[in-house]
């Protein structure tokens, strides 16, 4: 008897909902896949572990930055294509601070606020790190939120005010206006080099079965800040007047459409949040991987809007759980395909994503 | 902007007159700034024909957008896959089988140059099926993201060490991978003039272009010629997309952007009309990109960056959306006033003031402004660095674009649907249907 | 005001050996009536429309319930009832933009359910929306010329081949031919080079409906099409959808305005809370209680 139930609610599903039924196959034929080489010892426990690790970092700041892309979104209703640059300018503010106050005195100070542009000073000589600066780069992370926060505002009251009445297009174009002005400014004040920007932190293995997964004190770093952000943000939403009002505008759509457009002051506190998480994910994402280039934020917003369409746009959690199921995506592919394809593997996954289920993972439930 | 309208009403030859009278100013600006410089004859003939070269190519592809964009409604960013499809695939075709010991690290499949042309051009219609088939009923940011995502896609394949080399029917042929894919097939001037036996003389010509040009003058009549090859070609674009809008087929087009749910209900497929469109404004990008690099020395990957989407999209903004004619204005308002003006100012000011060194930063440019009140090193530095700012320059006029005329120089035009105009003395005059039926007349210039 | 002259046909069909241009409104060809060219409608089954146990629910609520009715060829069927009975939802799920969850629809003894909007239209069962859907961009002419059926041109390969452009355009003034005549015949000639977007909302009806006609269709769902309409125009396009049934056209017509329906339609069906009330013809719809309740009866 069950097996016939499970046969026939099996057929169901095949039927309609084939999209959901292929990609369940696919998941498991790599897994199945994956489990071989690792009893043949073609690739080690650790190997995955450290991948696993690998893209789980990579996840949280994806995640990070999402929710402040998720929530213009569905607020303001265009796909703001300038977000990657808001997060290299939040990173280059916090790491002018950074290497200003860690190298005050021992370096010039136009070299410092530049953050070692064309190589005139570097991170790793001061020593710079969450255990060596400490000071410096808490510093840093609260100069980036709020930096970002003012930068988003006042992009936003010039640029995007203006024409809020507009459509969804128009703003994604104009977006990309912002984003080539602030990006190639920066460019022009920062310089194209990339710079190390941090000395080697300390480090500690794990042992997992066959090999050790190494975590240093910066991966440390990213997971404390992000879940701390992140559980100011579900504070934030669960408890107070307006998280509620963010709730209400991003989950139902109705609402927002006979309160017309949203009010400003939810406006503004779309992208205070969103700008200042986002300013926070570019240092902390610059401190993890210890480079800092003036296209990084750029070359991470395609795999943030991968986050935020999979986790279903409006949800801040579904950017959050986006953002972690890219990064693993990005990060285990290589077990699989050859890593010169791991992004397009990221990005294959959301477009088939936008394909069968655009509303995403989340879609449907509530933001909170 | 009805005065705009009437001077532009007033230019005789209709659109075409248009687009060469602007055209005409600004090679006149570009030379009479040369002049007032002292470039010599050849910087002339140079400056022309690289202007020429970047003008044509951004009306080819604002032309090719605008059939996406401005007739369907179809939000196409991913421009530069296509464009590099075009080229890729063509290399590949035509590259002389692979000799050890040359400079090329893989060979092509040896074909002549336009088989290249058109498998490259088929190759990228065929992508563009590929991404159009699922995609194409997505809304207009989600597709967006796709075309971006796949145009990124083309990227990391051509880039990967997986394609780089591979053996195909025996030979040894690739994509080159990082190190990108030299160029060296026949020059496709030769091979053109070549074809129709008249390679000899056409360096007759040269030669006789030594009057004008003493030493080597081989390269500047090349520049020059093949700019206007691509002005040709430009002329067959806009040929074809007039065509192609001037006709029940663009009229399903338009209303597919207007309202497709309209278009369904009285019997359009619109699904194949989308794919049909798409298909053919990716056949153009790849064929662009083809005459884009065709006659660079190599082609890398890294080329391909979605800045140069962005670049076509201004360029249509600024020309307007939906206009033809407003297209081929916009790209060469592009090229010549955003793209090639910023640069050839800066080669003017360099060699206007030779000996002016600039300071390699931003902070050796600014310490001195601020210390002695000195503004020179970040004028200086600025200027050196005007190939970053002409692209915080075209973000800006995106930008007032948007908020102040969205609908470009033409866009506000809208060019008639139709193959014959839609007039009313035609209808009513019923003594010329006795007469035997009105003149459908051709609406094409 | 006598009728409107006859355009030329689908085909080469132009003037009827007639030729008295001087007479106003000439009747070229048919008398008095509005051709559209291509023969009529198929003379088939008696009930060209037959909607059978048709079910649809959003989220919770059940927008159209077990509804099963059919519509008689050349008649003008009324559709009635209270605001969100879902007389849309049916329109929209008989002509393809919704699917069903249950039920079938039968056009001219074929089943339909479940096709794509631009199949079931090329069949010939067409609708016009209740919010006129003109395209606005677009000159009236334009959205005029958009919808006859066999346009050859829009196949992309001979409207820009030089030699089979040139039959494309020959087939273009053959439309606008077609298109002036109904043009004319619904009073919208004057404004035909409009952009439709700068029109009033009776002329949007006006071309909407127009539009519909040009597509050569067997049956017509006009969701609305007279509000915002002038009398007199409404008495003459009533006429003329009259005559229009006396050759076979089918009609199924939504309004709210009863006098109309109860004047004009032979059959009167009545829909309410998704469930297919009662139906018969005017005089005993107005009769019936169970039709006067659910009016008055609290819906909105």
């Amino acid at each position: 008897m069950g097996i016939s139930e499970t046969y026939t609610r099996g057929r169901e599903l095949a039927v309609t909902r084939p999209g959901s039924v292929l990609l369940g196959l696919v998941g498991v034929v790599l897994l199945f896949d994956l489990l071989v080489s690792l009893a043949t010892g073609a690739q080690s426990l650790s190997g995955v572990g450290s991948l696993v690790w690998d893209g789980l970092m990579r996840g949280l700041v994806v995640g990070l930055a999402g929710v402040g892309l998720s929530m213009t979104y569905s607020i303001l209703n265009f796909a703001n294509f300038a977000h990657g640059d808001y997060i290299t300018a939040g990173a280059f503010s916090g790491w002018a601070t950074t290497y200003l106050i860690a190298g005050l005195g021992r370096a010039d100070v136009g070299a410092l606020l530049l953050v070692g542009a064309s190589g005139s000073v570097f991170g790793g000589t001061l020593g710079i790190g969450v255990t060596g600066t400490p000071v410096a780069v808490v510093a840093g992370i609260v100069v980036a939120g709020i930096s970002t926060v003012l930068l988003a505002l006042l992009i936003d009251r010039t640029v995007f005010k203006p024409i809020r009445d507009e459509d969804g297009i128009t703003l994604l174009i104009t977006s990309v206006g912002v984003a080539f002005a602030l990006r190639y400014l920066m460019q022009f004040v920062f310089s194209s080099s990339v710079r190390g920007t941090t000395a080697q932190p300390p480090s500690l293995s794990l042992y997992l079965v066959d090999g050790a997964v190494r975590i240093n004190a910066h991966d440390i770093a990213l997971v404390v800040v992000a879940g701390s952000l992140m559980l100011g943000v579900h504070l934030l939403l669960q408890l107070t007047k307006l998280g509620k009002a963010m709730r209400a505008m991003a989950d139902n759509e109705d609402l927002a459409q006979i309160t017309g457009i949203p009010t400003e002051r939810v406006v503004r506190a779309v992208w205070v949040v969103g700008g200042g998480l986002t300013g926070v994910a570019g240092y902390i994402f610059i401190l993890w991987k210890g480079t800092l280039g003036f296209n990084d934020g750029w070359l991470l917003l395609l795999l943030i809007f991968a986050a935020v369409i999979l986790g279903g746009i409006g949800s801040i959690y579904g950017a959050i759980v986006g953002g972690l199921a890219i990064g693993l995506t990005a990060s285990l592919s290589v077990i699989w395909i050859p890593s010169s394809f791991s992004r397009a593997a990221a990005f294959f996954v959301m477009i088939v994503l936008l394909l069968v289920k655009p509303e995403g993972l989340f879609s449907g439930r509530s933001t909170a | 902007m009805s005065v705009r309208d009437d001077l532009a009403a007033r230019i005789p030859g209709g659109d075409t007159g248009l687009i060469l009278s602007i055209l005409l100013i600004m090679y006149a600006a570009y030379v009479l700034v040369g002049v007032g410089l002292g470039y010599s004859l050849r910087g002339q003939f140079n400056t022309i024909a690289v202007l020429t070269f970047y003008i044509a190519v951004f009306a080819m592809l604002a032309l090719a957008l605008n059939l996406h964009w401005g007739y369907t409604g179809l939000f196409n960013i991913g421009i530069v896959g296509f464009m590099a499809i075009g080229i890729y695939v063509m290399a590949f075709v035509s590259k002389p089988l692979y000799q050890p010991g040359g400079a090329a690290q893989v060979g092509g499949l040896g074909l002549p140059i336009i088989v290249g042309m058109i498998a490259g051009t088929v190759a990228a219609a065929l992508v563009g099926l590929v991404v159009a088939l699922p995609a194409l009923r997505l809304r207009a940011d989600y597709l967006a993201i796709v075309t971006i995502a796949m145009s990124e896609i083309v990227r990391f394949s051509f880039l990967s060490g997986e394609l780089q080399q591979f053996r195909l029917f025996g030979e040894r042929v690739g994509f080159g991978g990082g190190s990108g894919l030299i160029l060296d097939f026949t020059n496709p001037l030769e091979a053109f003039f070549g074809f129709f036996g008249l390679w000899d003389a056409y360096l007759g010509f040269v030669d006789s272009f030594q009057v004008l040009v003493p030493n080597n003058p081989k390269p500047v009549v090349d520049g020059l010629v093949y700019g206007v090859v691509l002005l040709v070609f430009v002329a067959a674009f806009y040929w074809l997309l007039k065509r192609t809008g001037e006709s029940p087929f663009g009229r399903v087009l338009k209303a597919i952007r207007e309202d497709e749910d309209v278009a369904n209900s009285l019997g359009k497929n619109t699904n194949r009309f989308k794919i049909k469109a798409f298909m053919l404004g990716c056949a153009l990008m790849g064929l662009a990109g083809i005459l884009w690099l065709m006659t660079s020395g190599a082609v890398t990957p890294n080329f391909f960056r979605p800045r140069i989407t962005f670049f076509v999209w201004i360029a249509l903004i600024i020309g307007g959306a939906g206009s033809n004619t407003g297209s081929v204005l916009g790209g060469a308002v592009f090229a010549a006033l955003l793209y090639q003006g910023p640069r050839y100012l800066k080669n003017l000011i360099d060699a206007a003031l030779p000996n002016a060194s600039a300071p390699s930063g931003f902070g050796p440019a600014i310490a001195p402004l601020v210390s002695n009140v000195d503004p020179t090193p970040l004028l200086l530095y600025t200027i050196d660095s005007i190939r970053q700012l002409q692209l915080v320059f075209m973000g800006l006029v995106l930008i007032w674009l948007m908020h102040n005329r969205p609908e470009g120089m033409l866009g506000h035009r809208k060019e008639t649907a139709a193959g014959i105009p839609l007039t009313a003395s035609q209808a009513r005059d019923k003594t010329a249907e006795t007469d035997g039926g009105t003149t459908g007349g051709e609406a094409d210039e | 005001m006598s009728d409107v002259p006859s355009s030329a046909g689908g085909e080469i069909d132009t003037d009827e050996p007639d030729g008295a241009a001087g007479v106003p409104d000439a009747d070229d060809a048919e008398s008095g009536s509005l051709d559209l060219g291509a023969g009529g409608p198929d003379v088939g089954e008696p009930y060209p429309l037959e909607v059978e146990n048709l079910r649809k629910s959003f989220g919770g609520i059940t927008a159209v319930d077990d509804a099963s009715f059919s519509v008689e060829r050349g008649s003008l069927t009324g559709l009635i009832g209270p605001n969100g009975a879902g007389k849309s939802t049916t329109f929209n799920l008989i002509t393809g933009m919704l699917q069903p969850d249950a039920g079938s629809v039968t056009f001219d003894g074929e089943e339909i359910t479940g096709e794509t909007p631009h199949a079931i239209a090329n069949r010939g069962l067409v609708r016009t929306f209740q919010i006129a859907r003109e395209l606005q961009e677009m000159t009236v002419l334009e959205n005029m010329m958009l919808a006859p059926k066999f346009q050859r041109g829009e196949a992309l390969w001979r409207s820009v081949t030089p030699g089979f452009r040139d039959d494309v355009i020959e087939q273009e003034s053959e439309l606008l031919e077609r298109v002036w005549a109904v043009l004319e015949f619904f009073e919208i000639d004057h404004i035909a080079e409009e952009y439709a977007g700068n029109l009033s909302g009776g002329q949007r009806k006006l071309l909407e409906l127009a539009r519909a006609l040009l597509t050569d269709p067997d049956m017509l769902l006009l969701d609305e099409p007279f509000a915002g309409v002038n009398p007199s125009l409404e008495r003459r396009l009533l006429d003329h959808i009259h005559e229009l049934r006396e050759q076979g056209y089918t009609f199924l017509l939504v309004e709210h305005d009863m006098d109309l329906i109860m004047e004009n339609c032979e059959r009167v069906i009545v829909l309410h809370q998704g469930q297919v009330l009662t139906e018969g013809s005017p005089d005993e719809i107005q009769a019936n209680e169970e039709v006067i309740e659910a009016y008055l009866g609290g819906n909105v």
